[in-house]
């Protein structure tokens, strides 16, 4: 199956001038955006350009304070049934795995199935296994997330996020906070499901993964959208001086 | 003496052993110099110049008969001599439940197991009231029967044992206050005249356990964006913490009487244990806020992000991980409460250490305060260092520190 084949023009994500301020500082200067079902997107830019913010205002971890957000046609503002219905469309993965360190691992994927879908105890395990064992780590059912290498732990994060069936997955740095070696193990979990037509924004600094899957990367900075484009737009012909300049940081070692 | 113990495959060494010999334990530890030999034999001196008198005087010339006389007293003040199965009943159960749990989930531990159940069995030899003998023989019967079945059944009547350890207390309170004035077996037996050990307990058990929730709610409170809730909590918590327990006994003993409208009273007992539990929770409450606040943001976010509410993040993420990471202080706090129940003492109740106070102070009685109080202090120090272990048994099982 192709992803061009399942991917209709339904908009999964619409912003609209988009604004946040922290205090006095003005982390989020307009952003606009725009993501057709099945697309994934990564988001890269330098620290504090607010790439992480942004995506946590998705679902709603973060307020915006002025401009329009809608999730699968849902418009996130202070109505707490929208954010919970929001909450429960999107699944996300944070940099640092934020697991439940007091539950087993099978406990951490089945927890949410169980209390917010309310399905039956054994519906929830039987999910929550065959995730764990799509995300190559099925033998750890049992152990506590402490007892697991940051790699595992990570795949544990993804598998608790994809139990609840979300429309949309959310990355923020999800490889920032790994050991070189164990980086491989977590963006192979994330091409798999890429390549499955899940629609997923991803904050990463991962150009290898851009390049494989990524539809669509936009470049942050200072709070804005400097550029967008196809990977190979980007890599190849980048308009801006800012863009260009970064790319050849990153890049370069 | 330290012997190096060492294998010469592949030419590397594991790392040495040291094994001791008793006599190589203390040439290490208590004669390695002359200067450690000396503070040993001075602290061998301290010792004994001690432990000497006070065996001498508890084995030779203490006159425990101030303790046997008044043991009932001491167990149980004024409570009613005709009424006293009803405390033997709760005693029967309390046996047979923690006899339960003990087979259920405490594996090893034999030799204590054993001790535990020969205590009562031993008192049962030192007593000489035949009813009372009888009695104590039945709980060693019934806890070694509860163990047992424990043991039999396992996992499988594990919620029912957990059912009757939250209907324990209720139950019991019920059993010792009874059902109302007419009732033929189970007559109300005013809390005025409870008294000794059994009021001690009662105070530190439904202290312990309606503080707790209530420490809980005002911490969550004191964190709450409503205005009106953060400040109703935090003017509560300062203000309990800024008096003396002491004080609010007084106060619930003289002064709450002349609030209330004439005719309604509230029984003593009652009073001093509202104020053991209020002064308590809000100690509880900063205990708990202080393990709120060591959970990272990221276990908020990561709830939330999985479409937990509030209340379920709460229950299911936030508390279990803060209440784990301060079961020492918690468990500590309910230490203090339990022998913070003599001070209802002061204001005229008749608990462990009142009653002691009055039998001493009884002419036939004069000049044997020392029997008394070490007794009392005995009983004191035996539960707060069960308490102790049994919250150190739980950070094990919990595994506080390693996950």
């Amino acid at each position: 199956m192709t992803k061009e084949a399942d991917r209709t023009e339904t908009p999964m994500i619409v912003c609209r001038d988009v604004h946040k301020w922290y205090g006095h500082f003005h982390a989020l200067r307009g952003v606009n955006m725009e993501v057709t079902k099945g697309e994934v997107i990564v988001i890269f830019g330098p620290s504090g350009s607010g790439k992480s913010t942004f995506i946590r205002t998705l679902n709603r971890l973060e307020e915006h304070q002025r401009g329009q957000i809608q999730v699968d046609g849902v418009e996130l503002s202070n109505d707490v049934r929208n954010i919970e219905r929001v909450r429960m469309e999107t699944g996300m993965v944070f940099q640092q795995f934020n697991l439940f360190p007091h539950l087993t691992v099978l406990q951490n994927v089945s927890l949410a199935p169980l209390w917010v879908r309310r399905w039956p105890k054994a519906r929830a395990e039987k999910v929550a296994l065959e995730l764990l064992a799509q995300v190559g780590i099925p033998e750890q059912a049992q152990k506590y997330p402490g007892q697991l290498s940051g790699g595992q732990q990570q795949r544990v994060a993804i598998a608790r996020a994809l139990a609840m069936q979300p429309k949309i997955m959310l990355f923020d740095e999800p490889t920032s906070a790994l050991d070189p070696e164990m980086i491989k193990e977590v963006l192979e979990s994330m091409i798999q499901l890429a390549r499955s037509g899940m629609t997923m924004l991803v904050v990463t600094h991962e150009m290898g993964f851009a390049r494989a899957v990524a539809d669509r990367m936009y470049f942050f900075d200072e709070g804005v959208i400097v550029e967008s484009g196809t990977p190979a737009q980007i890599f190849e012909s980048p308009q801006e001086d800012r863009t260009r300049l970064f790319l050849s940081q990153i890049l370069s070692h | 003496m330290i012997e190096a113990r060492t294998s010469s495959s592949d030419n590397v060494l594991p790392p040495p052993v040291e094994r001791y010999t008793v006599l190589g334990w203390m040439y290490k530890n208590l004669f390695s110099s002359w200067f450690n030999a000396l503070l040993t034999f001075a602290a061998l001196g301290l010792v004994y110049a001690i432990a000497k008198p006070v065996v001498t005087w508890a084995a030779m010339q203490a006159r425990w008969e101030v303790v046997v006389v008044n043991i009932r007293l001491l167990m149980v003040g004024q409570y009613p001599v005709a009424e006293l199965w009803r405390v033997w009943l709760c005693l029967h159960l309390l046996a047979a439940v923690a006899g339960l749990s003990w087979g259920i989930w405490v594996r090893g531990y034999r030799v204590l197991g054993v001790l535990v159940l020969a205590a009562p069995l031993a008192v049962a030899m030192a007593v000489s009231d035949p009813s009372a003998r009888g009695h104590l023989i039945a709980v060693a019967v019934v806890a070694v029967a509860g163990f047992g079945l424990g043991r039999l059944a396992g996992k499988r009547i594990q919620r029912t044992v957990l059912t009757l350890w939250i209907a324990y207390l209720p139950l019991a309170l019920l059993i010792v206050n009874g059902l109302s004035r007419e009732s033929d077996p189970l007559r109300i037996v005013s809390s005025n005249v409870w008294g000794g050990l059994l009021l001690t307990l009662l105070l530190t058990a439904v202290g312990i356990l309606v503080s707790f929730p209530l420490g809980i709610l005002l911490a969550l409170g004191r964190r709450s964006h409503l205005p009106i809730i953060r400040w109703t909590s935090i003017g509560y918590i300062e203000l309990v913490r800024g008096v003396p327990l002491v004080t609010i006994l007084f106060m619930a003993q003289i002064m709450l009487p002349l609030f209330l409208p004439a005719g309604i009273q509230i029984d003593r007992v009652v009073r001093a244990m509202v104020g053991i539990i209020l002064f308590t929770a809000a100690y509880q409450a900063e205990n708990i806020r202080g393990g709120l606040q060591a959970i990272p943001s990221g276990q908020y976010d990561a709830a939330k992000a999985v479409g937990l509410s509030g209340p379920q993040t709460m229950v299911l993420i936030i508390l279990p991980q803060a209440l784990r990471n301060v079961i020492p202080v918690l468990v500590g706090q309910f230490i203090a409460l339990y022998k913070d129940t003599s001070l209802v003492a002061i204001v005229g109740l008749l608990d462990l250490l009142g009653i002691a106070k009055s039998i001493v102070s009884q002419p036939q009685f004069i000049g044997l305060q020392r029997e008394a109080y070490l007794f009392v202090t005995l009983i004191y120090w035996f539960l707060s260092y069960f308490m102790a272990h049994l919250s150190q048994r739980l950070e094990v099982a919990l595994g506080v520190g390693e996950r």
